[in-house]
């Protein structure tokens, strides 16, 4: 797992899921599709990378699908690093 | 013609498809007037039939009161049918300043604008009030008209776990930055019943310099010892800076809206607020027909504490005959089924044993939180819980989950 997968990766746990949640979150889990985040809660997300990593994500590119795993968060995230 | 065949199928389609995700909304029929017994016609064409109702939002029993509907047929012959105008045109009748009036003062609050519904109050008064310099920090299972009216505003927003004030007090100072900050609510979350900790909630905005709107559709009338809401509740009158709620649930059940709140910031959605603006005013006769509750309510709390009484025994009740729900002390009850087909089925017996209940489940509720919403009424007797309590109790042994806990349930079950 890269230094990137494990940043996203806590912070997902960190904002989303609550310490009394039945829940385990992996890279691979999905986070949209399957509830855990919902698209009113992802602007937080969305706001975390664009300053972490100081890139700008159009709303375009980030959708639920784009956002559903740490996986995929993170191929974005690197794709607009350039 | 521009309707083209391509054009059925694909809107056709698209129908399917939510089918296919057991999402498709039937259609229901009430042949009566709204009340705790109801005539319904389900499915189309299916006989009438004579059910108890525990899933409106009649909470204090007055959708369908003798006093409420004279004055609503007084409203009408005083004040005729309709305003054919938006309220700053030529659409606001002295009634409208008197119901106004009257919200103010039940709330505690400073002013009140009236809009068409809550809906729309909700998806003005952000935009009104607030800029692309601010912030809004909302609890993350606030009504979906709220989060509507949050994107449309041009504030940056931000959320906080569902009444986690440890993440609310994060955010507070993650946003210090910020020329305002707006904390926003449900006083009742219309889905779990559960009740916000407003008073936890107004320390952390003092603390942090930031404001408070609340909305108490699923608690005005009834929440608070003489049921001006949420705020009541927690002895927070003067703290809190905005008000929306609804004339649409407890207060009469009809339709129609408000923001109340300080009167700078009233102010402002009176001439900012795009659903005040440019949409109807709310009916003569409703507007009657609210101020009518407004006094019925202002007389004495008869009302809200039968339906505190009805929602303690309902839970009590319920939970001696062995289900499982979502612990809390509103009059919204989540008989809690995890599995979605289970609820559905479920709520599907439960009408043919006379009980009218709705399953909830993803994408309403989170996944695997599928429930039964049971909402009481002042206008239910005691005789008409146990009947509600027994059914349950019944269609709970048909699918051997009485007694089961969360574990049990979702072990037989699964999410």
């Amino acid at each position: 797992m890269s230094k990137m997968h494990e940043e996203v990766l806590e912070y997902v746990i960190d904002e989303y899921v609550d310490e009394d949640d039945d829940i385990e979150v992996e890279v691979d889990t999905a986070l949209i599709s399957s509830g855990i985040v919902d698209s009113f809660s992802m602007v937080s997300l969305k706001v975390f990378l664009e300053k972490k990593y100081g890139i700008s994500l159009p709303d375009s590119e980030a959708t639920p699908e784009a956002f559903d795993t740490v996986n995929s968060i993170c191929e974005l995230v690197i794709k607009f690093q350039g | 013609m521009t309707y083209s065949v391509k054009n059925r199928e694909m809107f056709e389609g698209e129908i399917e498809e939510i089918k296919s995700k057991g999402l498709y909304k039937e259609k229901r029929f009430i042949c009566s007037p709204q009340d705790a017994e109801i005539t319904v016609e389900f499915p189309e064409g299916a006989p009438q039939a004579k059910v108890l109702n525990f899933c409106s939002n009649n909470y204090l029993g007055l959708s369908s009161h003798p006093d409420v509907v004279e004055a609503a047929h007084a409203g009408l012959d005083a004040r005729g049918y309709g305003m054919s105008s938006v309220r700053f045109i030529c659409g606001t009748q002295d009634i409208h300043r008197e119901l106004q009036n009257k919200m103010s003062e039940f709330l505690g609050m400073e002013s009140t604008l009236l809009f068409p519904s809550c809906m729309d109050a909700n998806a003005g008064v952000f935009e009104a009030v607030l800029g692309p310099e601010d912030v809004i920090i909302a609890d993350r299972l606030i009504h979906a008209s709220l989060v509507d009216g949050i994107r449309l505003c041009s504030a940056e927003y931000d959320t906080f776990k569902h009444m986690n004030m440890k993440h609310l007090r994060k955010k507070l100072e993650l946003h210090q930055d910020k020329r305002t900050r707006l904390i926003v609510t449900d006083g009742v979350f219309s889905m779990d019943g559960d009740l916000i900790q407003l008073d936890e909630l107004c320390a952390l905005a003092d603390e942090y310099d930031a404001m408070v709107l609340l909305d108490d559709s699923h608690a005005s009338g009834f929440i608070g010892k003489t049921g001006r809401g949420t705020h009541e509740h927690f002895n927070v009158m003067d703290k809190i800076d905005l008000i929306t709620t609804t004339f649409g649930k407890g207060l009469g059940g009809a339709s129609g809206g408000c923001v109340s709140g300080r009167k700078e910031l009233i102010e402002l959605c009176r001439q900012k607020a795009r659903p005040y603006l440019f949409s109807n005013s709310m009916a003569p006769s409703i507007v009657a027909g609210s101020i009518k509750v407004i006094d019925l309510l202002t007389e004495n709390t008869e009302r809200r504490d039968t339906l505190e009484w009805n929602a303690k025994y309902f839970r009590e009740e319920i939970l001696k005959a062995g289900l499982c729900i979502r612990e809390g002390n509103t009059p919204v009850v989540p008989v809690m089924l995890f599995n979605a087909k289970l609820a559905n089925d479920m709520a599907r017996d439960m009408y043919a044993e006379g009980i009218y209940v709705v399953g909830f489940f993803f994408p309403v509720v989170s996944a695997g939180a599928a429930r039964i919403r049971v909402q009481l009424s002042a206008a239910h007797t005691k005789e008409h819980i146990d009947k509600a309590v027994a059914a349950f109790a019944k269609v709970g042994e048909k699918y051997g989950i009485i007694g089961l806990d969360k574990k049990g349930i979702i072990e037989k079950y699964g999410m």
